[in-house]
């Protein structure tokens, strides 16, 4: 009996530390397929906005992403977009314009160039002024709202910062911090 | 202490210590196969062939391959392919295996639904074969990664998505798979690791549960019979091979199920001399560009029913009925609620739910591969409803099923 409980104590006892050194193998598992520190800390793209012509999409490149950038024209401003949202079923109006980054006089729609539904990039239509994503059919307006699904909601803004001509992206300016807080991006 | 006599032979010198002649017994001589089966039951055979092909030509393949974003294109399009002898040997056999090796499992599992092999006490092999579906799938996956080409990126970037969850908004988790932001050097190189490691040791390890599950419940046969293997087996050494309802799978079962594969052979080395190409995507051949999507993206053939079922639907619908359709089938011996272990044509209802399955799979594959425009979209659509209404009809068709 003695001898019993012995044993029960010492399979017990290795168990623990078996457990403990599971445990912290899988956190070390973990860590080691974590991004590494170089891959994070990849940089900031500066863009010099005045080098961009209205209506003529332009990708840019910010951590290995693709960055849209599309310069308004009078007409894409002044055009009421009649699209539907077949999400809320509202017009997409009321987001519409909010989505745009003023910089001097002119207004820049600057988002991530991938689906926000699996990734894709879409293309820019210039004559319907739309996105539309190969992969499955989603489409956006010209400000990067979505207006066909499965795509669950526009084009993401990544984090930007004005600085005169100049937008900094990966840094987060007051006007971004802004749309974060009202939900006009993610 | 066992006791050691010197060996009359090499063969008894080997069977002292090793029990060989026991070993062949338990493995071939003395496993019991029924004689009411036909050809489908040689696709195991033949899955064993082409995993052996998989195996060793992708040893050849490593040799030369570079996991490297800048090397690894062209060292499967060009080393590979030009400078080593017969180096598009070894790549055309790996890819047309990769892609014949699902149309086997997909046989083998209808094979399996259709006969009831899922059924009384073979529910395990039932779960250990799906498991190695899974495994099989992931191999392919992350095989399909390594050329770096345009499909390799962005069916990395598609797949990789997923893990989102959608709304869920796991970046996180779809960043830490990756080790970046985008799939980059990290990515390929543990994709590499998981294709050449990791996941050939799981599949491994699951076909030796694969057979291992078979020993007790022994294989099925047309009928769904219970054999009383012990009995059929005893009739067969005492000398009445005729009476007995079983043989021996070496050599009697494996000489026939070495014909079946013998034409397969036939089959798999005409498509890998002459008909390599379908295995081969040619947007393929174009180098990974982040910045470029092709116009229109799919998985191989064998992915492509499971994709449609995503495709349709809004991000998180497609979601959950993309995960609905990846682990049902491993539910199948619990969702068949009739205890008959027959042929599906001799089971009612359940007749038409196999045929209406494996053609709405056929739909699906199909509407998978077109781009999404309609009235493809709308097709895809129904088929993935009926899909999903299918396995909610399952229990309640076989509840009511008759004793046959
Ligand atoms: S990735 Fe764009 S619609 Fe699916």
């Amino acid at each position: 009996m003695k001898d019993n409980s012995r044993r029960g104590f010492m399979g017990k006892a290795f168990g623990a530390v078996a457990g403990v050194g599971a445990i912290a193998s899988l956190f070390a598992m973990k860590k080691t397929w974590d991004p590494l520190p170089s891959v994070k800390a990849a940089g900031f793209t500066t863009l010099d906005m005045s080098a961009y012509k209205e209506n003529e999409l332009v990708v840019e490149k910010w951590r290995g992403k693709p960055i849209f950038v599309l310069k308004q024209s009078k007409e894409m401003l002044d055009t009421e977009d009649k699209n539907m949202s077949q999400l809320t079923g509202k017009t997409t109006e009321a987001m519409d314009k909010k989505r745009l980054i003023r910089i001097g006089d002119a207004e820049y729609m600057v988002t991530i160039g991938l689906c926000t539904h699996l990734g894709c990039i879409p293309g820019y239509n210039q004559d319907k002024k739309s996105f539309l994503c190969a992969c499955h059919g989603g489409m956006y307006d010209d400000t990067g709202m979505v207006t066909k699904s499965p795509p669950p909601r526009g084009l993401d803004i990544p984090p930007f910062k004005i600085k005169g001509n100049i937008l900094v992206l990966g840094e987060e300016g007051p006007e971004y911090k802004k749309m974060k807080e009202t939900g006009i991006t993610l | 202490m066992a006791h050691f006599t010197k060996a009359t032979s090499i063969k008894d010198w080997l069977n002292q210590r090793l029990a060989i002649e026991k070993v062949e017994k338990v493995m071939a001589s003395e496993y019991w196969i029924p004689k009411n089966i036909n050809f489908l039951w040689a696709m195991g055979m033949v899955l064993v062939i082409t995993f052996t092909f998989l195996l060793v030509s992708g040893i050849f393949l490593l040799m030369y391959y570079q996991p490297n974003v800048d090397l690894a294109f062209d060292s499967v399009n060009y080393t590979i392919m030009r400078e080593v002898d017969f180096g598009w040997l070894w790549r055309n056999v790996h890819g047309v295996a990769a892609s014949v090796v699902f149309l086997i499992i997909y046989i083998h599992m209808f094979t399996a639904i259709y006969y009831g092999s899922y059924k009384k006490g073979r529910e395990m092999i039932w779960i250990s074969g799906m498991l190695l579906f899974v495994a099989f799938s992931a191999e392919a996956f992350s095989g399909y990664m390594l050329p770096w080409g345009q499909m390799s990126y962005w069916a990395g970037m598609v797949i990789t998505n997923l893990f989102s969850g959608g709304s869920l908004h796991a970046d996180g988790l779809v960043e830490w798979i990756r080790g970046d932001y985008v799939p980059a050097q990290a990515f390929l190189s543990r994709f590499f690791m998981l294709h050449v490691l990791l996941i050939p040791v799981a599949i491994l390890g699951l076909i030796g549960l694969h057979f291992g599950a078979l020993r007790i419940p022994h294989v099925n046969n047309q009928d769904g019979e219970e054999i009383d293997f012990d009995k059929e087996s005893k009739k067969y050494l005492a000398g009445d091979k005729a009476g007995s309802k079983v043989i021996r799978f070496a050599n009697d079962f494996m000489s026939k199920d070495m014909l079946v594969v013998a034409i397969y052979l036939v089959f798999f080395f005409y498509l890998v001399f002459y008909h390599y190409g379908f295995a081969m995507d040619p947007v393929n051949f174009d180098p990974a560009n982040g910045l470029k999507t092709p116009t229109h993206i799919y998985p191989e053939w064998y992915f492509l029913w499971s994709y449609e079922i995503l495709r349709p639907f809004s991000t998180n619908i497609g979601l959950m009925a993309f995960a609905f359709a990846q682990v049902i089938f491993m539910m199948l011996p619990f969702l068949d609620r009739s205890p008959n272990t027959v042929p599906a044509s001799r089971r009612g209802l359940f007749k038409y739910w196999f045929w209406a399955m494996l053609i709405d799979m056929i739909i699906l594959t199909a509407m998978g591969k077109v781009p999404p425009i309609e009235p493809f979209g709308t097709i895809g659509f129904y088929a993935a409803l009926t899909f999903i209404g299918l396995w909610i009809a399952l229990p309640i068709i076989t509840m009511f099923e008759k004793k046959a």
